[in-house]
């Protein structure tokens, strides 16, 4: 494949022909922000985080789904870049609940740490606090769509790396949401295999391992028995 | 002259005054360069005029919340807001998914389903007061000039923010110091 | 289906049909507007009186589509006589047919050589209210599919492409896009199957210029898809229709089985090698769905979001093929431009906006309805000549184009000629046709958020700008215009507008802003008249703490 020549911030480089300009920002050591990109699946363009000046062209491009081009001059960083950036992400927390100390991504959520490398200290946008739900039917996951951002990770590693097909979007704006299969509890899907492939996705605390959130810790007290019985009766015996 | 500093508690826990006063040592440092003039942990009743720097630990829950906090705005020069529920709302905010007009079904709760003894509203004029429709966070009803976010943020965050402030740098949370939860 | 035709059969019904017509020709809107306003009734009662009074040899009462001054209708129209009739019931309409004996109409009139109908120039709806939608015998009668054949046996696909270039004919879904280069661009995109579309979306809140197209002439735009598919090499065509115009729908199904029966669409058309089907595929009236990537993607049977372009429809549309896809009223120019030349229709308009838009004129204004005028002619003739000013002498305050992407554009403007880029230069846009008229009683703010609005509720939610953006600029002026907003959140306001607009997916975000930026450029005054005194804001912004501020 013929390769391309083209500076990002500066920095001349060069790279395969149809590789996407995220792709050759790593290469020139550039770090674009991202939200809806996810290394082996399909680019959707969906979070614009990745939106980079391009010289020549009047409209801001997705650094994921535009492939570079000979002698392209691509600035993945201004002043003006990184104020919409900032904005997006407050447009995220002030669009569902991302009630952070109790969260299960705490301390370990891209969100988070965008929105901690754009300086976001608040959201100058007023929260809009809407009602939605938690489904915790499934027995090994849960979905709590209060964080869920919508980057559709989950529906693209569930539908093009798993082949399951469980995971889709409904709805419309601000109603949009993610179902399983055609909205049923995600507990009651025969189409999901369990393979926790979207939990992996998720950049957020919307998909999360059971027993793993605040308020789901469960105990063993059968445990301390065993332990005691042990160390006091010798006897090694289980509850069941 | 000694930078006079305030300290207010609204609707939190009161986990970020509690890592305040986790500075230890620093406390006794900062008492030499400022006047505690009004704080939970002092005995003034009224917030004096002419305060230079406030911190604000919770989010605006209720009238009295909203009275002293722009009465707090028009006698001071600069606010800080305090930790996760000042700066987003964080848990006592979680009603406001209920709905506006929510505060009926709030009381509630609490003070009936879930009360031991006595269940019973409270509503004593002039003592409880009324709950407003929408739990906010402090810059949603006055200009703040600083951010410091964490629940509660840990000690030595608040003295790096104090400390700018005092040494008159502009504050400003980076990198690690930017912590919500 | 019938054997191939040729061209001798296409004159032969066209020769019929001029044979047969009949001395008097009563024309009876039958448009979805008049429609709802009874007009099948009329129609029925003419036929009866016509009968009635033994008149069938005489009288022909013609089913029509529309006749543009869709406010006075239901719409009869008496030939040779030129007389129009306006608010026709089924109770008077008799009488229109005792007029013809020498007795008197009890219809009210309107002059047919008034501004309103005699400022329009008709290409696009040269045959609506004319030609019978139902019956292609009738379309063939006004000179229907003969571009077809000419462009069938007489030019090859090159040619064909290099005309329409030189047509200058722009896409008149929107945006405005040269009609030729995109054919150009499908034509040379390499591909075995190719498909050619047609948008009949049509979402823009108050536009039915191609519903009205669609009721009025469904032939003009099957032979435009026919005349595009064969310059671009493509053998399937697709009607994208929303659910909500079953008028049109049936027409278009009728339409087409007529065609195919007559062998002007199906295999070997017109005894050429050229084949072409079209099928029809019905929305569910999404707004963005008359996007073009989410037209495809909602045609293919997906979810109706758009994705990034690149790669664009031209070279990777449906499924992946080659894909033309342009607006209803863009096909429906079509015939006309191969009939009568390039040149012909590259002299009407302006320089770079040639023909003419059709716009469906509403609002305070006392005239309203559909009109079609040459591009360039300026507003002031479309709102006061033809559109006859604001009734009860209120005055014009602004007119709005381009829906809830377009913008507002203020009296003092009126002399503005419409043409792409003056609309522009004001920020507004062309768009597909919607034209609102204003006058003093509108307040601007709630008309931007009433186009705010619309927009968040029709955002797919696919990308955060759009999706959240929106949200939070309607929750803005919702708030501004119960006066609890400061001039903090108008800037707030602002910076969304230019946010939303330079980093949203599509073009239903990017224009989003559009009806709020283009208020406030001229009409900040109302905006700040209903902004708060900032008391809690930062210093500088003018509340009572200022003195306790500086120590
Ligand atoms: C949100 C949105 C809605 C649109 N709706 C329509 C529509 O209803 N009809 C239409 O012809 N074009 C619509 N367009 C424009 C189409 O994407 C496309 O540009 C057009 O169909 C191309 O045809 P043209 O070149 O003939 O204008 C819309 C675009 C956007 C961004
Ligand atoms: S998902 Fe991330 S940003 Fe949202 S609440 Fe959890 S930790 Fe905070
Ligand atoms: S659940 Fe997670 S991965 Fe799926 S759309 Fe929401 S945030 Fe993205
Ligand atoms: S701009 Fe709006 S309608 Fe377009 S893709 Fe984004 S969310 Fe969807
Ligand atoms: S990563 Fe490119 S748009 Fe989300």
């Amino acid at each position: 494949m013929a390769a391309k020549t083209l500076t990002i911030d500066g920095k001349p480089i060069s790279a395969e022909e149809g590789a996407t300009i995220l792709q050759a920002s790593e290469e020139a050591g550039a770090k674009i922000p991202t939200l809806c990109h996810l290394d082996g699946v399909y680019d959707v363009g969906a979070c614009r985080l990745c939106l980079v000046e391009v010289t020549g062209v009047p409209k801001l491009l997705p650094a994921c789904t535009t492939t570079v081009a000979e002698g392209m001059d691509v600035k993945t960083d201004s002043e003006r870049l990184r104020r919409y950036r900032r904005m997006i992400l407050e447009l995220l927390f002030a669009e569902r609940n991302h009630v952070c100390a109790v969260c299960v991504s705490n301390g370990h959520c891209e969100l988070q740490t965008l929105a901690y490398n754009h300086g976001m200290d608040h959201v100058r946008y007023d929260y809009l606090f809407p009602k939605w739900g938690v489904d915790n039917t499934h027995p090994l996951f849960g979905m709590d769509h209060n964080r869920c951002i919508l980057c559709t990770r989950c529906v693209r590693v569930c539908w093009h790396i798993e082949g399951a097909g469980t995971k889709n979007v409904s709805g419309r704006g601000a109603q949009a949401r993610i179902i399983t299969d055609l909205n049923i509890p995600w507990g009651e899907s025969d189409s999901c295999t369990r393979c926790g492939k979207c939990v992996q996705a998720c950049p957020t605390g919307a998909l999360s391992h059971k027993g793993s959130t605040v308020g789901e810790m469960e105990r063993d007290r059968g445990k301390l028995e065993f332990i005691v019985l042990a160390r006091e009766k010798k006897q090694w015996v289980t509850a069941d | 002259m000694k930078v006079r500093l305030a300290t207010v508690w609204f609707g939190g826990c009161s986990g970020c005054h509690m890592s305040f006063l986790d500075l230890d040592e620093f406390l006794i440092d900062l008492a030499e360069k400022i006047e505690l003039v009004y704080s939970p942990v002092v005995d003034t009743k009224e917030y004096p005029e002419g305060v230079d720097v406030c911190l604000i630990e919770g989010a605006i829950c209720n009238e009295d919340n909203l009275e002293l906090l722009q009465k707090i705005r028009q006698r001071t020069r600069v606010l800080v807001s305090f930790g996760d529920c000042a700066v987003t709302g964080n848990v006592p905010a979680i009603r406001n998914q209920l709905g506006l007009g929510n505060e009926e079904s709030v009381l509630q709760r609490a003070y009936i389903e879930n009360a031991q003894h006595n269940p019973s509203l409270p509503r004593e004029d002039g003592i409880v007061p009324p709950l407003l429709p929408r739990v906010m966070p402090v810059h949603e009803v006055v200009h703040v000039e600083h951010y410091l976010p964490g629940c509660p943020p840990p000690a030595e965050r608040i003295k790096a923010l104090v400390s700018q402030m005092l040494s008159g740098v502009e504050p400003k949370l980076e990198g690690a110091a930017l912590k919500f939860g | 289906m019938g054997d191939a035709m040729i061209l001798s059969d296409l004159t032969q019904i066209k020769a019929r049909e001029l044979a047969a017509r009949k001395k008097v020709v009563l024309r009876v809107c039958l448009a979805a507007g008049c429609m709802s306003s009874e007009s099948k009734g009329v129609k029925e009662r003419l036929e009866q009186a016509v009968a009635e009074a033994g008149l069938q040899e005489e009288v022909e009462v013609r089913g029509v589509g529309c006749m543009k001054l869709c406010c006075e209708g239901p719409l009869v129209q008496a030939d040779p006589e030129n007389a129009l009739y306006i608010k026709v019931t089924a109770q008077n309409a008799p009488s229109i047919v005792a007029a013809l004996k020498g007795g008197k109409a009890e219809v009210a009139r309107t002059d047919p050589d008034a501004p309103f109908f005699k400022r329009q120039l008709g290409i696009v709806l040269a045959n609506s209210g004319i030609v019978d939608p139902e019956r292609i015998e009738s379309y063939i009668a006004l000179d229907g599919y003969q571009a077809l054949h000419e462009v069938l046996h007489e030019m090859t696909p090159k040619e064909v492409v290099d005309a329409m270039v030189a047509s200058g004919l722009r896409g008149r879904g929107g945006a405005g896009f040269p009609t030729g280069l995109k054919w150009g661009t499908v034509a040379k995109s390499p591909g075995a199957k190719k498909y050619v579309i047609c948008n009949a979306d049509e979402g823009d809140p108050g536009a039915f210029m191609d519903r009205s197209v669609l009721e009025s002439d469904p032939h003009a735009v099957l032979e435009g898809m026919a005349i595009a598919a064969y310059a671009v090499g493509a053998d399937q065509g697709f009607i994208y229709v929303r659910a909500e115009y079953p008028l049109a729908i049936a027409r278009l199904q009728n339409a087409i089985k007529q065609a195919k029966q007559l062998g002007l669409l199906g295999s070997g058309v017109f005894e050429s090698p050229f084949n072409f089907n079209i099928d029809i595929r019905i929305g569910a009236g999404a707004f963005v769905c008359g996007e073009e990537t989410a037209l495809m993607a909602s045609v293919e049977g997906k979810r109706g979001t758009p994705r990034p372009r690149p790669p664009f429809p031209a070279e990777s549309g449906l499924f992946g093929c080659p894909t033309l896809i342009n607006n209803v009223e863009t096909f429906a120019n079509v015939p006309a431009i191969y009939r009568n030349g390039a040149e012909w229709f590259a002299g009407i308009g302006t320089e770079k906006s040639k023909g003419t838009k059709v716009f469906a004129l509403a609002g305070k204004i006392k005239n309203t309805g559909l009109i079609e005028v040459p591009m360039g002619t300026p507003l002031r003739v479309i709102v006061e000549e033809m559109g006859g000013g604001a009734p009860d002498g209120g005055r014009i305050k602004a007119v709005q184009t381009g829906g809830p992407s377009g913008g507002c554009i203020p009296a003092q403007h009126l002399d503005t000629p419409v043409d792409y880029e003056s609309l522009g230069k004001l920020g507004s846009i062309m768009g597909s046709g919607g034209m609102i008229v204003m006058d003093e009683s509108t307040k601007m703010v709630d008309v931007a958020r009433f186009f705010m609005e619309f927009c968040m509720d029709e955002s797919c939610g696919k990308c955060i700008p759009c999706r959240a953006g929106t949200v939070q600029m309607h929750n803005l002026l919702e708030k501004i215009l119960q006066r609890k907003a400061t001039v903090r959140d108008l800037l707030k306001l602002e910076e969304l507008c230019d946010m939303v607009k330079h980093t949203s997916l599509c073009g239903l975000g990017q224009t989003a802003p559009n009806p709020t930026l283009s208020t406030l450029r001229f009409f900040r005054n109302e905006y700040e008249e209903l902004l708060q005194p900032d008391k809690f804001g930062p210093p500088g912004n003018g509340g009572p703490r200022e003195s306790a501020r500086t120590p």
